[in-house]
């Protein structure tokens, strides 16, 4: 049986990348208000794909190898999570 | 009489400012091509300008790095024919893997669009074959993402050994690694940068304090397809 799968993927920067954007919500907006626990915050791109697939592993390796062979990333600056929607 | 190759992608907006200098200002025969009509046969350079190519969506230069245009171009290195990038087109070349590094947005999350000064080092190839060592070249910049990002270990191992270009002492506004505005491959024959040679080719576009010296890189390219470099 044929079924839609919700993959997502998770873009952020590796972790000696700096992220400007995360910094300052951390240090500005975060910080400021007290919230001291929260010892980093990192931005990035989130994607969502809706795959045909007969099982989630089926759909997930289809999702990877996009991600690999179309640079969804730059592996050279990013990390990426791939990952079944909940 | 040789032929050279503008690219243009969806958002590209600097290929006439390019044609204009290729042409008249440097007296090259030149053409714009669009993007699905190009093949390499039947040139002897190619540019790839400005602008931002299908809206700088997912990452600027991610999506042009993907056609069949710049697939194709990656024979460049075979054939032997010099390829340049400005600003977008530099950014299409590290994503399409032709140049290392990456490029991320600026430092100040902000479009930063000024006149910088960037010296060269090593000069080589086709591109900077009029360009002393040492030499400061003034050119406007214009982009978002345009902080160069280099592992310590690609900077030691290649791009210290090839030509490069390096925002002089107070002029990286987008916070890039090791101050550089633009790399290329060991010989020279592939060059990607981020300042816009091609608004600093004549003296009357430049403001006050400011050179137009852009106009060397291709002066360098019309004298390279004459005599070798």
């Amino acid at each position: 049986m044929i079924l839609i799968f919700m993959v997502e993927a998770i873009i952020t920067n590796k972790r000696n990348v700096r992220d400007p954007e995360g910094e300052t919500i951390h240090r500005f907006l975060v910080l400021r208000r007290g919230y001291n626990s929260v010892k980093g915050i990192r931005t990035g791109k989130y994607l969502l794909f809706n795959v045909e697939a007969s099982n989630p592993d089926e759909a997930l390796s289809k999702v990877k190898e996009i991600c690999e062979k179309l640079r969804i990333y730059n592996p050279i600056v990013h990390d990426i999570e791939v990952r079944l929607r909940a | 009489m040789h032929k050279v190759a503008i690219i243009k992608f969806p958002g590209t907006n600097c290929d006439e400012d390019v044609l204009w200098v290729v042409k008249s200002v440097v007296g090259l025969n030149a053409d714009i091509v669009w993007y699905k009509d190009f093949s390499l046969d039947t040139w002897d350079a190619v540019i790839i300008p400005g602008g931002f190519s299908f809206g700088d969506w997912l990452r600027a230069g991610a999506i042009a790095a993907r056609t069949r245009a710049i697939e194709e171009l990656s024979k460049v290195l075979d054939y032997g024919i010099p390829v340049l990038g400005i600003c977008n087109g530099f950014q299409v070349l590290v994503e399409a893997g032709l140049l290392p590094g990456a490029l991320l947005p600026n430092e100040s999350g902000k479009f930063i669009c000024r006149w910088v000064r960037v010296k060269v080092e090593r000069p080589r190839g086709p591109w900077l074959r009029l360009v002393n060592d040492g030499d400061v070249l003034n050119m406007p910049i214009a982009h978002a993402e345009g902080r160069y990002y280099v592992d310590e270990d690609t900077y030691n191992s290649l791009i210290i050994k090839s030509p490069l270009l390096r925002y002089v002492n107070g002029y990286n506004f987008n916070g890039s690694s090791y101050d550089i505005a633009g790399v290329a491959t060991p010989d020279g024959l592939v060059l990607g940068l981020m300042p816009h040679p091609e608004r600093a080719s004549e003296d009357v576009v430049a403001p006050r304090g400011f050179k137009a010296s852009g106009k060397v890189i291709f002066e360098s390219l019309a004298r390279s397809l004459k005599e070798g470099w």
